[in-house]
């Protein structure tokens, strides 16, 4: 260490800055976040056990349960590595109503067709409906047939009114 | 009915801190004639207050619910059932689940709020006997205290919408009434109930009163509650209920980053089924669940079978099937009416058929689940549960705690379809938490859920009937064969049976000689209930059979069930039972006028089918339209029609009876467990597929009979039974295909 007294080991220009602590930034509801952890962590349990964000459901594989959309797009977050999601814009069930608390469309509409059952897939079901009604306004029964949810309660006549009802303006 | 008086006895009142009223059951040192306890003492938390119903001063009014809610709609339908009574305004009801309530009595369990069971139909017509007088006592104390400031007697007042109003139109508001009335001495005798022309909210239409919560992803779930210092568990169970570990490998689990531990489980022997671990297992403890399920991934665990290891479906079926030909082969008598040998002789004709019921999973939305703490004196448990009490009784057996040092705080829950009236899981989440010495949060994955289930056992049935030249039936002989769902559970052989078929199903009292025997199949698959047992296999055979009469006798099915029902009647059945023929005809001609039966079941294109049933005081129809375009089948149509007595809540009614037959037709569709060598075979949604959107048919039109002379029945499940049948009919008419095993669709295009 005398030795290097007052002689640069580098040049100053080349002294690299500590590098801020290497992560994965992406946007959740509106706010930014940055993942440190295990770049292959499923973006569901870092939404679940990280965030707390616990609208989105485990169901296990092709249950629709825990479907966000990612960049518009409904996908399973059980599929999603956080390594793919750098730069990407999610929203999860919790991201659906408005800053001042107002309810989107379908969520309206689920609660005035009371499109419920035991609860736990209507998050799916939403987030689904959301991309649907977002691709094409006015869905027909066909389209409202390939959402890709499961659901045991046996919702799913209900979930098809919600839809037409908010495409519908609200209206039943 | 005298637990329901003794319970009302016990209602009380109760003063809260911030002036507010509180209805509810006494503390557990209180006795029913204590002075309320000074308010300082009890706190503002309503769950440890027993309380049903909760006035704040500011006029909020929290109503809490004893039965977990599992999407059955119960906890808004008890709520209003109280709201009703207590004229309370509903937009200002909260509804909350209360958890577990026990209470030491002697170092014995005294359950707060009596029977605490969800999801299994009682929950209504419990809340009916018992939990109106809740509201009403709230009630009579707001009036009293209205009356002592109003200056009026309390019977020249009335209530409407939280509100107290004077003959010359005073108004007081509930909340400013509450701390008034919760000094007023409560009343000697039982307050009167409403009379039915007054109600306001009963039989009026209401959402789920969690709807706003559950929308915006709020609601939180078991599974989304946490305990700081928690580790997340997961599970690989043994493929054998009863097999061994014979190597295991751990060090490359333990070397993920986040891994703490690795937890061997094993089954008690000594317990029943349900209250110990299913099979032997695995978990990987970790600090959160992605480490947990890395670690998982990475154990090497050689299992070996046990004696279940020779054990396959397609085996057990043809065993069934050879025990109900063989006639000499032991069986239980289930009913026995007549003599059906005798009335055989007289025989104009006779038919038999045989159906085939596979075994089935729950698949519950929510996968098992249970978040525990342990403490030295208290272990607090967050549990999706059907029967808080049962997994209370686990707790502390495993714990050793008194019985009001166990809290058990049950969320709505994520689906129960009676999976979650066992608590395997409750087990398994106690002992890996004393063996980490911290939290734990233990959470199935949907393989271990799909392949370590109480399944619904499969069975077989055999159907003999003999008709006279006047095209009756004389004589019914059913034979049923299954593996009993309350074997290894502590019930007496002689009613191992009552899990698979009833003594009072139909036709029993229909048929002057009718008789029904139970065949005792052995498996080591662990079995449990499930949504609709016993009356789902036996309502597709049976409704199915009658189909089959009509065909055989060339005339339209409806009048051969009309002929079979007769005239309206009360025909007794024996241990209280009683059909009502004169309900179950009028549900059965609804299904078949609004479907056009009479015009369209000749003639149309499509195949046209009914079935009925009857479950305790509640009936049931439904009619189905299928169309078959090659090998696709479409539902175009499901009608169902019910009679439950009084009804509550008319928008949850719809809602279950649309559901349940949406389940009932996506499961007899597409749905079987199936074990080969011991194993079962079915992993994930892949091979155990619910049906979706596409499958299901795009409304079902429910007709619902008006009931107000009567107690409100369970309605939960009641729309299950006549599902499956009357699509069969209805493939059977469109196809020529007779399915006489299910699923469905399999039977469907192997045949077609």
């Amino acid at each position: 260490m005398a030795q290097a007294q007052g002689v640069p080991a580098e040049p100053a220009g080349r002294i690299v800055p500590e590098p801020v602590r290497a992560g994965i930034e992406l946007e959740i509801n509106g706010e930014r976040y940055r993942h440190t952890g295990d770049p292959s962590m499923p973006l569901l349990w870092y939404l679940r056990d990280v965030l707390r964000l616990t609208g989105t459901k485990y169901g296990g594989d092709h249950s629709g349960a825990d479907l966000v959309l990612v960049d518009g797009k409904a996908v399973p977050a059980l599929a999603q590595p956080m390594a793919a999601l750098a730069g990407r814009r999610v929203v999860t069930v919790e991201g659906l109503a408005g800053a001042d608390g107002s309810l989107h469309p379908l969520q309206q509409a689920f609660v005035d067709e009371d499109a419920i059952g035991c609860g736990y897939c209507t998050p799916g079901w939403l987030i689904a409906g959301v991309e649907l009604l977002n691709r094409k306004p006015r869905p027909s029964d066909e389209d409202i047939d390939q959402l890709p949810v499961l659901c045991r309660c046996g919702c799913h006549a209900r979930v098809r009114r919600a839809i037409k009802r908010a495409a519908n303006g609200g209206k039943a | 009915m005298s637990a329901d008086l003794s319970r009302r006895r016990f209602l009380k009142v109760l003063a809260g801190s911030a002036g507010a009223l509180v209805v509810g059951l006494p503390l557990a040192e209180a006795r029913a004639d204590d002075a309320p306890l000074p308010p300082g003492l009890l706190g503002d938390d309503y769950r440890s207050l027993g309380a049903f119903v909760r006035i704040d001063a500011d006029g909020a009014v929290l109503i809490g619910t004893r039965d977990p809610e599992t999407g059955t709609g119960g906890a808004t339908a008890v709520a209003r059932i109280i709201a009703d009574e207590l004229d309370a305004d509903w937009q200002r009801v909260a509804v909350l689940p209360l958890g577990l309530g026990v209470q030491n009595r002697d170092g014995q369990p005294a359950w707060t709020y009596g029977h605490q069971r969800g999801g299994a139909g009682e929950t209504v017509p419990a809340a009916w006997a018992d939990l109106r007088q809740a509201g009403a006592l709230a009630r009579w104390l707001l009036l009293q205290a209205a009356a002592r400031q109003l200056g009026v007697p309390a019977d020249q007042l009335r209530t409407q919408s939280g509100l107290v109003i004077a003959p010359d139109g005073r108004r007081l508001g509930y909340g400013a009434l509450a701390a008034a009335a919760a000094k007023v001495a409560p009343p000697p005798a039982p307050v009167p109930v409403k009379q039915p022309e007054r109600y306001a909210l009963i039989g009026q239409p209401a959402g789920d009163a969690d709807a706003r919560a559950i929308v915006t992803g709020q609601l939180r779930f078991a599974s989304d509650h946490r305990f700081a210092e928690e580790l997340v568990a997961v599970l690989s169970h043994c493929p054998w209920p009863d097999g061994t570990l014979a190597a295991i490998d751990t060090a490359a689990t333990l070397a993920v980053k986040g891994v703490v531990k690795v937890v061997q489980l094993r089954p008690e022997p000594s317990q029943p089924l349900g209250q110990t671990v299913l099979a032997p297992a695995v978990a990987v403890l970790a600090e959160d669940t992605w480490a947990a399920l890395q670690g998982r991934d990475k154990l090497k665990l050689d299992w070996k079978p046990g004696p279940s290891g020779g054990e396959n479906s397609a085996d057990l079926e043809q065993q069934a099937v050879a025990l109900l030909d063989d006639k000499t082969a032991a069986a239980v008598r289930v009913r026995n009416d007549g003599d059906v040998d005798a009335a055989g002789k007289k025989a104009a004709r006779r038919l038999e058929a045989s159906y085939v019921l596979p075994w089935l999973a729950h698949a519950t939305p929510e996968p098992m689940n249970c978040l525990v703490r342990l403490e030295k004196d208290r272990a607090t448990l967050v549990v999706p549960t059907q029967a808080p009490q049962q997994a209370w009784t686990v707790v502390r057996r495993l714990t050793g705690l008194a019985p009001e040092q166990i809290r058990i705080q049950v969320p709505r829950v994520g689906g129960g379809y009676g999976r979650r009236l066992d608590h395997d899981y409750v087990a398994e989440a106690v002992l890996l938490a004393q063996a980490a010495g911290r939290p734990v949060r233990l959470l199935w994955t949907r393989g271990e859920d799909l392949a370590h289930d109480v399944y619904r056992p499969g069975s077989a049935h055999k159907i003999s009937a003999v008709v006279d030249r006047k095209r009756n039936v004389i004589a019914w002989t059913q034979r049923t064969a299954s593996a009993s769902a309350l074997a290894r559970r502590g019930v007496p052989d002689d009613r191992l049976w009552t899990s698979e078929v009833a003594a009072d199903q139909l036709p029993a009292g229909l048929v002057p000689s009718y008789r029904s025997d139970w065949c005792a199949l052995q498996s080591a698959i662990p079995r449990g209930a499930q949504r609709g047992m016993p009356h789902l296999s036996n309502a597709f055979a049976v409704e199915s059979f009658v189909d089959e009469l009509a065909h055989a006798m060339k005339e339209d099915p409806l009048d051969t069930r009309l002929r079979l029902l007769g005239e309206p009647r009360q025909v007794a059945l024996g241990d209280g039972h009683v059909l009502d023929t004169g309900r179950l005809l009028n549900v059965l001609r609804l299904v078949a006028d609004r479907i056009g039966w009479k015009q369209n079941w000749l003639h149309s294109v499509n195949g046209l089918g009914l079935a009925c049933w009857r479950i305790g005081d509640a009936y049931v129809a439904h009619a189905i339209e299928a169309a078959l375009d090659g090998n696709n089948l479409r539902i175009r149509r499901a009608v169902c029609a019910v009679d439950v007595g009084r009804v509550i809540n008319p928008t949850g009614l719809e809602g279950q009876v649309a559901g349940a037959t949406l389940d009932a037709l996506g499961t007899a569709l597409n749905l079987g467990v199936t074990f080969k060598d011991g194993r079962i075979q079915q992993h994930s949604y892949r091979d155990y597929p619910l049906a979706g959107m596409a499958q299901l048919p795009r409304e079902v039109e429910v007709i619902v009979v008006p009931g107000e002379n009567l107690p409100p029945s369970g309605a939960s499940f009641l729309a299950m039974p006549t599902a499956a049948p009357a699509l069969a009919n209805a493939v059977f008419r469109v196809s020529a295909v007779r399915v006489r095993r299910l699923p469905l669709m399999r039977e469907l295009l192997r045949m077609l």
